[in-house]
């Protein structure tokens, strides 16, 4: 059980919150105009890194609030917390 | 009387103050502070158990949590009973009752014992091999084998004692109460660090503790003496908290780690009474300092099990610290200096050795010397090749080693032993700080697994970190601890220390016999009977990866994770696979570190409070009224009412008639609500729902329709616009909490544009459901002020309305086919309006009916309920909905999936309505429906989703999912049961008033 750092309250119980997945998978503005393969891509394809990962966490039992977490899987590191919106940190 | 091999008072024992206990039956004595293990030693007990394989006598090994055979069974067929306990853990107390588990009819005699005749027919991999064919007698050798193997009993009564879960918080935990844990703790705290010190003994001191000799001195003392000071200087310390009885049990990261701390256990059992028996400790410490010591290893050598062979290190334990001799006949077998301080300790307490054989030729050592000195003789370049005596050893032999150690030479000599210890040198206790991702590196020079690196905030010190000798610890630890701590000194600058142990070893994972490796059995586990031979015919057979070979020879599997034996086995493994110690790594050590008991792990979630239950503020009336409950989700859902000895069917099926005849009532409060405020609210509904809700004027109401992205069916419920920015969203009951938290997700990541607030209103709101043809009657006699006609309060429409002085939401909805109004009413005003609604409805027969009916009511008008028809794999077309599905909208959750080459496909299944041949066959739910009987394989095409017996159609109804059903009207499908097959027909899944005349009625 790791802590995170929630952007809008602090430093919390990992119980607290919900994993969302990777993070900067934009809905597409259009998805009518998308092949079977384009949307397939949006829809099912999410990476799986063993390393720096970039994912969204929600503080389900908190604020609510949905923020980006980069977290190294291999050992649960937690290297940036940053709100939705904001750019990803180079890492 | 047996005999007492008690000697000098051992260190912790109260010789005052005597303890009666059992083991198997029979009566023996020990004192306040012994162990099992230490008192049945007294008693002359080797004897405590038989193996898991080949059932060979197995006696106790060690002094500690690490013990693979003195696993016993407490206070057998009483509630309190608890197997696989360590005897050399267990506190004896008046009353205590141990018996030896896996052997039968006993431990003296064992029947399973002919395993070990038979033991050239049970290698490794032996279960796998023999019992894979024919799979259909699996079943058959299952039971046999679990009769002979079986590790004790579980108990068949409740647990009569209270668990705990507790979170703690410190700056610093140090784990282990050595001498290196004495010192951290100390230092953590005497520089203002809130610290807590845990040890899984009952006293603190470690090893060091009982040290009583010349040779070991701390500042002109000897070691033990000072460590003791150190002791009763840290007890006074106010901001350290130290707790006994308490073993880490999981290290997990961020210095998150579980403890179990046990308090009754070493009580009687009449003083547990009221008292909390272990405490589940949650520990988030800021830094974590592991002091975990060393395991003493074994050697490996030919019939190394025999009651009456030890560790040399308990050998010197029980005779130090509880004052017990655990032979007459002592030889001690080792390969490096630990065992001669064994021999020190048993020198000062009169206690007789027959002889020290050492694998090593030459050692140039200051304790080596003070043995000799007193004409114990030692056998240099020797090694033990085999032992004799069935219950206990009697007798070993010896050869001389091989310039390479690979062979033994000359001739054999037998010396006479009852009790033989063994000191392979030691194996640091890394397993908690590889639990918390920690990574070792091998040193070569003693062939032991060091800490490396680590991801949390934590150190090693003492011996867990390689530091085996006193020297290195009281140098190497201060400086350690300054660097960790952030601090310029210690108490422990220019302390003087007197260490006298040479440190060399000559380490030979699997000592040599006169016999060959295949008339061997030299043990490597001791729990689960594996022996070297096993390993080496595993590596024969190709297996290669550690792990591969833990699993096909059971090496490291059994309740101590092989703590003592592999190291061997690593060891083993790469002299014959010719690579290096270390290229291998070791096998994981997973949490717990010793076992739990599930009460530990539970805690107080027990009975009532196992999992959090949701009443709806109608609850108590439907208890007073004998209500059966559903468990939907978290909630307790009012089942079904039954009357004058009704059973399930008989009382649902007078529920739904009355329901459809005059009225009925149903608590529908669990169903979620969400309150949608915002200038975009209308915007998100469409975005939302597969429906188009632009033009939903104020006051009207409105099915949804919520899919996943991917196109699947997800959730619905009736939405009704309260006003110009303001809608009130009802979800299923279990989808609730999920709902909300999908809408969210949209609203902050995709959507952040959108002004639209979410609110759960669930449990604010209760949601009283009166229908029937005379529902109307019944809710316009408590509503006063409400013109309840057609023209102004039509179906799907909502009005705000007063209920005596009680502001309350009517919505004209149904989920019954019938007319019907569902009052929505602050919370805590809901059982005196349930109550008015009863008390107004008397005259026409108002009937309370539960999700049952519901269920069935809904499933005669052919409404699907979200998770019930549906399992995430069905779109609205698949479900026959495609009115609601908007043509128009461009974009909402989900559309672009609903023609994917998938979702278009003709042959999905689709919802239908199923009629039975005879309407009397009720069919089950789940059932698989098939065409053809005759051609196999039979092909399922789909199942039955819904079924019931309507009582108003006076037939079977049924909703199922079949492949192409769409198309499939009017067509013959077969239902094959158990017994019989059921003939059904497809139809339309709306069985009841197609036409929706009741709903305007
Ligand atoms: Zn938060």
């Amino acid at each position: 059980m790791f802590l995170i750092n929630c952007p809008f309250c602090g430093e919390r119980e990992q119980s607290e919150f919900k994993a969302g997945g990777e993070a900067h998978i934009i809905r597409p503005k259009q998805p009518t105009e998308l092949s079977d393969d384009e949307w397939a891509e949006y829809l099912f394809m999410r990476k799986n890194i063993k390393g720096v990962q970039f994912e969204r966490w929600n503080h389900a039992h908190g604020c609510r609030k949905w923020f980006n977490v980069v977290r190294d899987t291999s050992n649960d590191e937690i290297k940036a917390v940053y709100k939705m919106g904001e750019k990803p940190p180079t890492i | 009387m047996t005999k007492s091999l008690r000697v000098k008072t051992g260190k912790i024992i109260d010789e005052t103050y005597r303890i009666s206990f059992k083991f198997n039956g029979k009566t023996y004595y020990g004192f306040k502070g012994d162990t099992l293990a230490s008192a049945l030693l007294a008693n002359d007990v080797h004897l405590v158990g038989r193996s898991f394989k080949y059932h060979r006598p197995r006696g106790i090994m060690t002094a500690g949590s690490e013990e693979p055979n003195a696993i016993i069974q407490l206070h057998k067929n009483s509630s309190r009973t608890e197997p696989n306990v360590r005897a050399t853990e267990v506190e004896i107390y008046e009353g205590l009752e141990a018996s030896s588990q896996n052997c039968w009819p006993s431990v003296e005699f064992d029947i399973g014992g002919i395993n070990n005749f038979l033991s050239p027919l049970l290698p490794a991999g032996f279960y796998y091999k023999t019992f894979m064919w024919p799979a259909s007698f699996w079943e058959k050798y299952e039971y046999f084998i679990r009769k002979s193997a079986g590790l004790g009993k579980s108990p068949t009564e409740p647990d009569p004692d209270v668990y705990e879960h507790k979170y703690v918080h410190c700056d610093v935990l140090v784990i282990g109460s050595g001498i290196s844990g004495i010192m951290a703790a100390k230092t953590a705290a005497k520089n203002g660090l809130q610290t807590l010190l845990v040890d899984e003994k009952p006293i603190l001191g470690g090893s060091t503790i009982y040290q009583n000799s010349e040779n070991f001195k701390i500042n002109n003392q000897n070691s033990g003496s000072w460590l003791e000071k150190e002791i009763n200087e840290i007890k006074k310390i106010s901001n350290l908290d130290i707790k006994v009885r308490t073993s880490v049990a999981a290290y997990h990261g961020y210095n998150f780690l579980l403890a179990r701390e046990s308090l009754t256990d070493h009580l009687p059992i009449e003083q547990r009474k009221n008292k909390t028996r272990h405490k589940l400790l949650k520990i988030r410490a800021k830094k974590v300092i592991c002091a975990t010591g060393s395991i003493e290893r074994p050697l490996i050598f030919n019939n190394n099990d025999r009651p009456g062979i030890l560790l040399s290190s308990a050998i010197k334990r029980y005779a130090d610290l509880f004052g017990v001799s655990c032979g007459e006949k002592n030889v001690l077998l080792t390969n490096n200096d630990s065992a001669y301080e064994t021999a020190i300790s048993l020198i000062q307490k009169g206690i007789n050795i027959e002889a020290i054989i050492d694998n090593r030729e030459e050692v140039d050592s200051k304790l080596v010397y003070e043995i000799e000195k007193n004409n114990i003789k030692i056998y240099k370049g020797f090694t033990v090749v085999d032992t004799s005596g069935y219950k206990r050893i009697n007798k070993l032999s010896i050869m001389k080693l091989s310039k390479d150690g690979q062979k033994v030479i000359g001739s054999k000599i037998n010396l006479p032993c009852n009790c033989l210890g063994i000191s392979g040198g030691w194996t640091p206790a890394v397993h908690l700080f590889t639990q918390s991702g920690g990574k070792l590196k091998f040193r070569e020079d003693d062939q032991v697994f060091i800490p490396n690196t680590h991801p949390s905030d934590q150190i090693s010190i003492g011996s867990c970190n390689g530091d085996l000798s006193l020297e290195d610890i009281l140098i190497n630890v201060p400086n350690t601890l300054k660097e960790f701590l952030g601090i310029k000194k210690t108490e422990y600058e220019n302390i003087e220390v007197l260490s006298s142990e040479n440190f060399s070893k000559r380490n030979i994972w699997l000592l040599p016999s006169d016999k060959v490796l295949g008339k061997t059995k030299s043990f490597v586990d001791y729990q689960n009977d594996a022996t070297a031979k096993d390993i080496k015919l595993a590596l024969r057979e190709g297996f290669r990866s550690i792990e591969h070979v833990k699993r096909y020879t059971t090496t490291g599997m059994g309740t101590d994770q092989g703590k003592l034996g592999n190291m061997h086995a690593l060891g083993i493994i790469s002299e014959t696979a010719g690579t290096k110690m270390g290229e291998h790594g070791t096998t994981t050590f997973r949490p717990p570190y010793t076992p739990l008991t599930f009460g530990t792990i539970v805690g107080r979630n027990v009975g009532e409070y196992f999992d959090i239950f949701r009443k709806t503020p109608i609850h108590d009336w439907h208890v007073e009224n004998k209500a059966e409950f559903e468990n939907v989700g978290q909630w307790k859902r009012a089942w079904y009412y039954p009357k004058d000895n009704e059973d399930m069917y008989q009382a649902v099926q007078r529920e739904s008639k009355a329901a459809r005849e005059s009225a009925g009532i149903l608590d529908a409060s669990t169903l979620g609500k969400i309150d949608i405020q915002g200038t975009d609210a209308s915007e998100f509904l469409n975005r939302v729902y597969t429906n188009s809700w632009s033009k939903l004027a104020i006051g009207k109401c409105r099915y949804g329709l919520m899919l996943n992205e991917d196109g699947m069916v997800y959730d619905d419920g009736v939405t009704t616009r309260l006003g110009e920015n303001h809608y009130i969203m009802t979800t299923t009951t279990g989808g609730a909490a999920n709902v909300l938290s999908k809408l969210e997700d949209y609203l902050q990541t995709e959507w952040p544009e959108l002004d639209v607030y979410l609110t759960s209103v669930t449990d604010h709101y209760a949601t009283i459901s009166v229908c029937g043809p005379n529902s109307r009657n019944i809710v316009s006699t408590i509503i006063d002020d409400l013109d309840f006609s057609d023209e102004n309060f039509p179906h799907m429409s909502f009005k705000n309305a007063k209920i005596g002085k009680i502001n309350c939401r009517v919505m004209r909805i149904s989920f019954t086919g019938e007319l019907s109004y569902e009052i929505n009413i602050q919370a805590n005003y809901a059982k005196s309006v349930w109550e008015k609604c009863i008390e107004a409805g008397k005259d026409f027969n108002i009937t309370p009916y539960g999700t049952e009916t519901m269920h069935l009511l809904r499933a005669e008008k052919g409404f699907i309920i979200v998770g019930q028809d549906t399992d995430g794999t069905m779109t609205p077309i698949d479900l026959q909905m495609d009115w609601i599905v908007s043509k128009k909208k461009y974009d909402y959750i989900g559309k672009r999936s609903l023609y994917r080459s998938d979702t278009i496909r003709e042959d999905r299944k689709q919802l239908v309505g199923l009629l039975t041949e005879n309407p009397d066959d009720v069919l089950e739910e789940g059932a698989q429906i098939v065409a053809n009987i005759n051609k196999t394989p039979i092909e399922m095409l789909g199942h039955v989703t819904s079924s019931y017996y309507s009582p108003n159609l006076k037939k079977s109804i049924a909703l199922a999912v079949v492949k192409g059903g769409k198309n499939m009207m009017g067509e013959k499908l077969i239902i094959p049961m158990e017994n019989k097959s059921i003939n059904v027909t497809i139809a339309d899944p709306i069985f009841l008033d197609k036409e929706n005349k009741k709903l305007n009625a």
